[in-house]
């Protein structure tokens, strides 16, 4: 690795750093962030990058609404999460700052590189917001670095609008001492599909950008990558569940847009048809689970990815790939609702309606990845699981995960991971199409071409020859097949993994992508001296065993969960009324044991120094059950 | 119909099977004495009989209704799913195999009510399927309620002063829907003309839409009651590229020519008249089909664990 090491004083060597780049929306923060990103990756370093988006595709300039950019935070060790406060901010205006400090996005004493041409600029109004913002935040000990951004970017280019981004990557550069070469190969990646004059102008403007802050910025943070680490490979969920879903041998994606999930099918439109398969763009969500039915009972393993208000649409045709025995795989990106809800940003309240979204009793297997790693490797877990058991799995990931870039290390790939053909030979007079085995209730599927095999699959209730019969005897025992696979696929899962000491005076449990920061928040307690552990789950139905048996060692246990839940001592709010957070509520009924739950709905990934607080206030109480 | 190479196993088929009516018959059918749905099953019968189709490579999916109890009727492989969602799941099915011969049966209220957003779209998909709408005019299976086909006026359960609405026609609207490349009209009381029809559905490539006129004696006993008693009331679309079905020649007199490429003179004469009209709208043999332009490409395991890690090295560190 060839970093460039420097002796100046200035440099301060740190185990990690949170640095945000925000911008009115089209200024191309996110292609700088994304950039510094890779490089950082690139050299090894831990880091976890995540898209600060607008609501409106094109917000008013110059607002706080229009706050869009990208949040990178790298370390030495692997990152999980995307940490507390920013303590480096690069803001091309006052305005989008301002949103950032008003949303507590920023550290006390955060160093702020910002775009110093407003201050003086000749429209009075635009001064005077200028001076308006700089005191609402003068409260803060923010230090401040004023950068001709603007200016600096013109002597390369007409049009600034287009170039200051790679100036900013080049002060990031500089100051986090980034391996140029690999910024400059970077660059020509990125803008790979643009003309080489414009990727020799944006390495130009890199460049003077470092120069720049060489002779101008008083300081230098280095975060130096570790020795060595396996080979690794840097992505966002969506890419990972598209990859994921290719190597796991899926080869029909039907879905219809929806935003946070709608980048997986972008990916994989770009790639599929070159890997052996095919993104079919349906008319609604109703539509795609349709074809995704269709193209498994069929025989092809087939998927649909969608986010809250599509699982919704979505909700019949499960319930009749349930009755019916249909395996189909299932992708939810979640994002803020009910309704329409927070599209792009993150929440984690699908959780119930993926268990119990079906009328009638639809049991059904429910995953949730919690990493980039996870959500490629959940893909072929899915896929093996649906199959065996005929069965629907729901993969549950976020907002958090689809658009959060991380390395991990590159998956050995395994080409068993496309599970075999189902078996098409002939089907003999006395075989039925619903041969429940008594203990296991699984049976095998018959599939069209296969001789003999012919009977008609229906969503009515129905007996082992898939004839519709009512006969109470009949539901009952298929009622019964259906959900023993569940108990059968339970017997062979592991208890979750404890993280810290397996008794303690509080447990944090956790599904999904919130476990780098309840990780995190757990270990910092630890080392406060407070006696926290913690769990994550990665199965939420069937749940893995042995829960009960971890919680003992507790004297609390808690979920920390990204959904509502009613604050205790809140109007009205009793033990009794009090509406739990989702994984919560399923633990409380299935173990028996008190569950607490500390739930929160910003729309933003939690911050593991938020969880920290309410660890320690809660300790502090020292209300043990 | 299906000249694809069978991507999922080898369906080489065994040249000494010849399949008689038995081997077509399924569960006895349990639709009411006199109900129109009985007549389409025979015919279908006849077509499989005819056409002699593995009833192993054969696919009949509906959605639910009197009339989607059909593939219960039968002995080919069938999928009777949700309300009016037989197009998505038949678009699934022709998608990943497009070597099955697939038969798609749903009603009025299923096609032109709860699933219209799939018929319109399932028509400008343009598979290589056969598409049956079973047209009673009302809700069957639930009890009488109207349907988007009720006439004007007819009392139903829901709307017992009569249905508020002019009824939407079935053959108008896909005719004008892009991509649209077989659309006809028969009946089930004429059952060479619905026979024939069928079997110019079969042959054609593409989506053949096929709006069947169907008597429900239970619920709407008088809607085709002329139509069935005055061959006079049924105009017959006639021409040499049209269907044939000369049995009927000499009792449905009533006759007009029309030439089944021209969309124009196909929507006029779709216009709802006075008379009943049977025969060929529309065909284009033409029209790109969706499953030609989409097809899924056949590859091993091992040929996408390589295609894959190529894909892993862009995103290498
Ligand atoms: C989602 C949903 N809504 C409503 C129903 C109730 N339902 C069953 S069949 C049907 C209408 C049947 O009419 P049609 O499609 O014309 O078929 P027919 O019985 O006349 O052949 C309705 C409303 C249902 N099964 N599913
Ligand atoms: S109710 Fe009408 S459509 Fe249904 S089976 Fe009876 S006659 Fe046929
Ligand atoms: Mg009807």
């Amino acid at each position: 690795m060839t970093t460039r090491t420097t002796a100046s004083p200035r440099l301060e060597t740190l185990p990690e750093h949170t640095v945000e780049v925000v911008s009115d929306s089209g200024e191309g923060a996110q292609k700088c962030g994304q950039i510094f990103g890779s490089v950082s990756a690139k050299m090894g370093n831990g880091c976890w990058t995540v898209e600060i988006i607008p609501a409106e595709i094109q917000p008013p300039a110059r607002t706080p609404g229009s706050a869009s950019g990208v949040r990178i935070r790298i370390g030495s060790e692997p990152i999980t999460n995307w940490g507390d406060e920013a303590r480096l901010v690069v803001a091309l205006n006052e305005q989008v700052l301002l949103a950032r400090h008003r949303m507590d996005a920023l550290a006390e004493d955060a160093v702020i590189l910002i775009e110093d041409m407003w201050a003086t600029h000749s429209d009075e109004s635009i001064r005077a917001a200028w001076d308006a913002a700089m005191k609402e935040m003068s409260g803060r000990a923010y230090r401040f670095v004023r950068v001709p951004i603007e200016q600096q970017t013109l002597t390369l280019t007409d049009n600034p609008r287009h170039g200051k981004n790679m100036f900013i990557l080049g002060l990031l550069a500089w100051i986090y001492d980034r391996d140029l070469a690999r910024v400059r190969k970077q660059i020509a990646h990125e803008f790979r599909k643009k003309s080489a004059e414009v990727i020799e102008r944006n390495v130009a403007l890199m460049e003077l950008g470092v120069s720049w802050a060489e002779a101008n910025v008083p300081f230098r943070f280095a975060v130096p990558p570790p020795d060595e680490q396996p080979e690794m490979v840097v992505m966002n969920g969506n890419q990972a569940i598209a990859l994921g879903a290719i190597a796991a041998g899926l080869e029909l994606c039907a879905m219809y847009p929806i935003t946070p999930a709608t980048s997986v099918s972008h990916y994989l439109g770009e790639i599929f048809d070159s890997v052996g398969g095919i993104v079919h763009q349906a008319e609604d969500e109703i539509a795609a689970a349709g074809v995704a039915i269709g193209a498994s009972y069929a025989g092809k393993v087939a998927f649909t990815v969608t986010s809250g208000p599509g699982l919704a649409l979505k909700t019949e045709f499960i319930g009749l790939a349930v009755m019916a025995e249909i395996p189909l795989v299932i992708v939810d990106v979640q994002r803020g609702g009910p309704s329409t809800g927070m599209p792009t940003k993150v929440e984690q309240a699908d959780l119930l309606a993926a268990l119990y979204g079906q009328p009638g009793d639809a049991p059904k297997v429910v995953l949730a990845p919690s990493t980039m790693e996870e959500c490629f490797h959940c893909m072929i877990t899915a896929r093996r699981i649906a199959e065996a058991l005929r069965c629907v799995v729901v993969v549950l990931t976020d907002a958090n995960l689809a658009t959060g870039v991380t390395p991990f290390p590159r998956p050995a790939l395994d080409a068993r991971w496309h599970s075999r053909q189902p078996d098409q030979r002939p089907v003999t007079e006395t075989e039925r199409p619903y041969a429940w085995d008594e203990r296991l209730g699984l049976s095998r599927r018959f599939i069209p071409g296969q001789r003999g095999g012919m009977h008609t699959l229906t969503g009515l209730a129905h007996d082992e020859a898939s004839h519709v019969t009512y006969a109470a005897d009949v539901n009952q025992r298929a009622s019964t097949m259906r959900s023993r696979k569940l108990a059968v696929l339970q017997s062979t899962l592991l208890a979750p993994p404890i993280v810290g000491p397996a008794e303690g005076d509080l447990l944090l449990v956790g599904w999904g992508s919130t476990k780098g920061a309840i990780e995190e928040a757990a270990a910092r307690a630890r080392h406060e001296g407070l006696a926290v552990s913690s769990t994550h789950l990665s199965f939420l139905s069937p749940m893995q065993p042995g829960l009960k048996e971890i919680f003992k060692g507790f004297n609390q246990v808690m979920t920390v969960e990204l959904n509502y839940s009613d604050r205790p001592g809140d109007p009205f709010i009793t033990e009794e009324n009090r509406r739990r957070g989702q994984l919560s509520l399923l633990l409380r009924a299935q173990t028996l044991v008190d569950i607490d739950c500390w739930t929160r709905v910003p729309g933003q990934p939690l911050r593991p120094g938020q969880i920290l607080e309410e660890v320690r206030e809660r300790l502090a109480k020292g209300d043990a059950r | 119909m299906s000249d694809a190479v069978c991507s999922l196993l080898s369906c080489a088929m065994d040249e000494e099977r010849v399949f008689g009516l038995s081997e077509y018959e399924g569960a006895p059918a349990r639709w009411c004495a006199g109900c129109g749905d009985h007549s389409i099953l025979a015919a279908a019968q006849r077509l499989l009989v005819e056409e002699q189709l593995a009833p192993e490579h054969t696919v009949f999916v509906s959605g639910i209704g009197c009339s989607s109890r059909f593939p219960h009727y039968l002995k080919t492989y069938g999928f009777h799913g949700i309300h009016g969602r037989a197009l998505p799941v038949a678009t699934g099915i022709k998608l990943s195999r497009p070597e099955l011969d697939v038969f798609v049966v749903m009603g009025d209220g299923d096609c032109c009510s709860i699933g219209a957003g799939h018929w319109v779209h399932g028509i400008r998909y343009n598979m290589n399927m056969v598409v049956l709408l079973m047209d009673n005019n009302i809700y069957g299976l639930t009890k009488n309620q109207t349907s988007p086909t009720t006439p004007e006026g007819y009392a139903s359960n829901t709307q017992p002063q009569g249905s508020y609405l002019a009824p939407l026609n079935p053959l108008s609207v896909t005719l004008g829907v892009t991509n649209a490349s077989f659309v006809a009209q028969t009946a089930d009381w004429v059952p060479a003309h619905l026979f024939a029809t069928l079997k110019a559905a079969y042959r054609h490539k593409g989506l053949a839409f096929v709006r069947i006129l169907q008597r429900c004696p239970i619920w709407t006993p008088d809607i085709f009651r002329q139509a069935v008693i005055d061959p006079e009331r049924t105009q017959v679309l006639h021409h040499p590229a049209g269907i044939e079905a000369p049995e009927i020649d000499e009792i449905y007199t009533n006759r007009i020519e029309h030439d089944p490429s021209d969309l124009d003179a196909a929507r006029t004469f779709a216009r709802t008249s006075e008379n009943v009209r049977i025969g060929l709208f529309y065909r284009d043999a033409s029209r790109p089909r969706y499953e030609e332009t989409r097809h899924l490409p056949v590859f091993t395991a091992e040929q996408r664990m390589e295609a894959l890690n190529a894909e892993l090295d862009r995103h290498a560190v």
